[in-house]
């Protein structure tokens, strides 16, 4: 988020990412001259009661708390509300394509009002997403759906894709207005409560084409250098993500085998209640009991065909999220590596400029100088004056480049522990979702199968002659 | 015949039967044997160990050891086909399958296949005890002896002629022939045994299916296991709870071989009246037969007197290339009428001699075949009840498994 920034020299040639001004606790040990300054200390701190938190400063009226105390608070406190729902298909002379009503309802005083109501498509999500990446390269945005599917051929406009897509549209938003620093995003503001025109207005604005292009290249160049020193904490989060994210995978793929399995099994089983009814029609004393059992088997059926349902509308979307968060989580590791990098090559520069200044380079500014008629003593001057202004523009580029990198790492760590809660809330709850799902399921199908005893049991009371031990 | 009739009139015969009451019957073990077969080759079979035990012995509670015999799955075979042909208007009690049949993927079609074996062992001692609790069958000396005498069986049983009679026996199902004056009931009986041929085997097809696509289900959960176990080990606090449900997981993914094993117990039920309703069927084709032999006895007959009335009067009442020829060529002498006319005579007396043990045989066939009938269709309303009760009761046990297992599994992610 670029708001104004307070006690902060700005290059203007740099991203639109947020620059930290202040440092809270962790200083980075650089192998410097202690003549240099180092810091440029401020204490626009906010209650900075956790050490690692990172903060960052902004306009005044937006200063984030960035606590992990809070969270539990967070359930009573949730002062935003939004929903996504009400898909609506818009056809032009070029396109057609859905939008969706978001509806938001919030006591925040930073809205304008209580209650919105806007309509949005896909490309805005990934406009807005793709805002909160670039103002937060380190943070973990929650991911959107795909844009479409291959496998199967779905439709883009099938109803269960849209149906799909909406629910997951509706859990992104919601994630990101429970995110203590994406929530307070101008730009998810702007999402939330612009018309249509002003929207499009000030996905305008921005860093133009040009500024994203030099950072990309910065970027590609920084991921070739690769990082020198990782910190131990990043490459363990990077084992886990690898790790986790061929699990999830898994568990993924074999859930989805689990839905084709039942599927092929109902198919089946749709048969065995007719076969019975057939039967009962060439019977006489068995009549009643196979046209129960048809009955039973036919219940069993519709039984089987809601729980299979459960699991696509309810374990697989989130399997799919989380599939789809291990990849972000990647991305986010490699952003952060490559600002690590950048520190690195820069600091590498400004070492080998200063052993340039320490240099003795008598001969070439001796043979120069005298080119140009000057003594000695006047060329050494002005190289060394020379070299002071590089070196101090260098300085302060690097002092930048540390803070981003110390707020990137901060920035991480938070929002990992942040998302590695979320995670196990939310894995914990489908799973224990599914498992109650499949409980009701049996205990279903076992009260169709007891009626039918209960039945026979009765006839035979009636007749005497049946035993059921 | 009139000892047989005896019994039936003594009702419910089903459990009131000489023989069970004198001797228990099982078949207790399944051998591998090799030897030499008929053509001299190498072969290896399988024989099954018959034991039986006097009744009175077991209750007095000093538990003899049981006289016994092997007798392999062919011999059982030569039983059967003795006891169809010497009682051809009873539905006899069918053999488990010759081979393997509707089977779903998982379960073997080889017929050494151990699972295979017992099962097959369970049919025959089954046969057997149906056999020993038929009012008529149980009685039989040939049936005796296959119980009792290990040698010399096979002799005794080839003695009966039976070989002969069952290849005709045979020839004669098969054949097409039209009866005049169906009787209504066992029109009606042959189509039943159709129609129940019919839809047990649809019901036997479509439940494999289902088993095998339900096995696939139940295994697939395993993989959640695995998985889970391998996530906990990257998990700090999650750990203990993904690695407990993966366990249940396994758990559930195994449950389904027994399920399934039980299932097959049901099959093997329904298989039984299958081959049943072959049985009805045959003697409905064997009433047919005899319906028509007496047709055809009595059209014989009918024709014959005709002849004789035309001979008598001299008319021609009917068109025949004899009677053409006689008056082209001219009248026979008195003397060789007399003669055919005595022929035929002779030939009239014979002819209602045959009509009348035809029709005896007749009245006789369809009144103990009905008796039969009706037990059967007792024997089989109520089997098959037992048999739906049961399937309900493994669908119930089925599903408490299920319920147990997913409220583990539910407790463990809980604690994740």
């Amino acid at each position: 988020m670029s708001g104004s920034v307070v006690d902060n020299t700005v290059s203007s040639g740099n991203s639109s990412a947020a620059i930290p001004t202040d440092i809270s606790g962790q200083i980075l040990d650089l192998d410097e001259d202690d003549d240099l300054e180092v810091f440029s200390k401020d204490t626009t701190l906010t209650d900075g009661s956790s050490l690692n938190a990172s903060m960052q400063t902004s306009s005044a009226s937006m200063i984030n708390q960035y606590k992990f105390e809070e969270e539990e608070e967070d359930a009573d406190t949730k002062d935003i509300f939004v929903t996504v729902d009400n898909p609506e298909s818009h056809v032009t002379a070029i396109e057609t394509y859905i939008t969706y009503r978001v509806e938001t309802k919030t006591t925040r005083s930073e809205f304008d009002s209580s209650e919105f109501e806007v309509r949005r498509r896909y490309q805005d999500f990934l406009w807005l997403k793709g805002r909160l990446e670039e103002a937060h390269p380190t943070l973990i945005v929650h991911p959107l759906p795909e844009k479409f599917v291959m496998k199967g051929m779905v439709e883009r406009f099938n109803e269960d894709f849209i149906e799909t897509r909406r629910s997951a549209l509706h859990k992104f938003l919601n994630k990101i207005a429970e995110h203590p620093i994406f929530s307070s995003s101008e730009d998810f503001k702007i999402f939330l409560t612009a018309g249509s025109g002003e929207l499009t207005s000030h996905k305008k604005q921005g860093p133009g084409f040009l500024s994203r292009m030099g950072e990309t290249v910065k970027a590609v160049a920084a991921a070739v250098r690769g990082v020198r020193s990782r910190p131990q904490e990043f490459t363990d989060m990077q084992e886990y993500v690898e790790a986790f994210s061929q699990k999830i995978s898994s568990i993924d793929k074999v859930t989805q085998r689990i839905v084709r399995e039942q599927k092929e099994y109902l198919e089946e089983l749709k048969e065995c209640g007719p076969t019975y009814a057939l039967w009962s029609q060439s019977e006489e004393e068995l009549a009643e009991p196979l046209k129960n059992v048809a009955g039973c088997v036919d219940k069993c059926c519709k039984e089987t065909d809601e729980q299979v349902k459960h699991l696509n509308d309810h374990l697989i979307p989130v399997l799919h999220e989380y599939v789809l968060c291990a990849d972000t989580l990647k991305a986010v590791l490699r952003r952060r590596d490559n600002i690590q990098a950048d520190f690195e090559a820069k600091t590498e520069a400004l070492a080998t400029k200063k052993a340039d200044r320490d240099a003795d380079s008598k001969v070439l500014s001796l043979a120069w100088g005298s080119l140009v008629g000057r003594s000695p003593e006047e060329v050494k001057q002005q190289k060394q004056q020379k070299l002071k202004g590089e070196i101090k523009e260098m300085r302060d580029e690097l002092d930048k480049t540390e803070d981003r990198l110390e707020w990137a790492n901060n920035a991480l760590k938070s929002d990992w522990t942040r998302w590695q809660k979320g995670m196990r809330t939310d894995l914990r709850s489908a799973f224990i979702d599914t498992a109650e799902r499949n409980v009701s399921y049996y205990e279903k199908c076992l009260a169709v199968w007891e009626s039918f005893l209960q039945s026979q049991r009765t006839d035979a009371e009636g007749n005497g002659n049946v035993d059921f031990s | 015949m009139r000892e047989r009739e005896r019994d039936a009139e003594q009702g419910d015969a089903r459990n009131r039967t000489s023989l069970l009451k004198k001797m228990e019957i099982s078949v207790a073990e399944a051998e591998k044997r090799t030897g030499k077969n008929a053509v001299n080759m190498q072969e290896t079979y399988t024989v099954y160990l018959i034991e039986t035990r006097p009744v009175d012995a077991a209750s007095e509670g000093t538990n003899p050891v049981p006289d016994s015999l092997w007798r392999r799955y062919s011999e059982f075979e030569q039983l059967r086909n003795y006891l169809l042909v010497t009682y051809p208007f009873l539905v006899v009690p069918p053999l488990p399958e010759k081979r393997a049949e509707f089977v779903w993927h998982k379960l073997s079609a080889d017929n050494m296949d151990p699972d295979f074996v017992e099962r097959r062992r369970v049919g025959l001692e089954n046969f057997l005890l149906r056999v020993a609790s038929h009012p008529d069958l149980s009685t039989d000396k040939i049936f005796y002896s296959f119980l009792t005498e290990e040698n010399g069986w096979k002799e005794t049983v080839f003695e009966t002629g039976f070989q002969a009679k069952a290849d005709s026996r045979l020839k004669a199902l098969n054949a097409t022939f039209r009866v005049k004056n169906p009787d209504k009931r066992f029109a009606e009986m042959k189509h039943y045994g159709d129609e129940l041929q019919s839809v047990i085997s649809q019901l036997l097809r479509v439940r494999a299916r289902a088993a095998d696509r339900l096995y696939g289900v139940y295994k697939v959960h395993g993989n959640y296991g695995r998985v889970f176990s391998e996530w906990s080990a990257i998990e700090k606090e999650m750990g203990d709870g993904l690695q407990s449900a993966g366990h249940h997981m396994d758990a559930y993914a195994a449950s389904v071989d027994d399920i399934l094993e039980e299932e097959e117990h049901y099959a093997d039920q329904l298989k039984e009246y299958l081959f049943y309703a072959d049985a009805l069927r045959a003697v409905c084709r064997k009433h047919e037969l005899t319906q028509y032999e007496l047709e055809m006895a009595a059209q014989d007959l009918t024709s014959k007197k005709q002849q004789r009335e035309e001979l008598a009067t001299g008319t021609i009442r009917t068109f025949s290339l004899k009677g053409m020829t006689s008056k082209l060529f001219g009248q026979e002498t008195p003397e060789q009428r007399e003669a055919k006319l005595k022929m035929l005579e002779t030939q009239i007396e014979e002819g209602e001699e045959l009509v009348k043990e035809r029709n005896g045989e007749c009245e006789e066939f369809v009144k103990s075949a009905w008796v039969d009938i009706e037990r059967f269709k007792e024997q089989k309303d109520h089997d098959l009840r037992e048999a739906l009760i049961s399937y309900a009761i493994m669908q119930i046990s089925m599903c408490k498994k299920g319920i147990q297992v997913w409220n583990n599994a539910k407790e463990c992610f809980s604690k994740m």
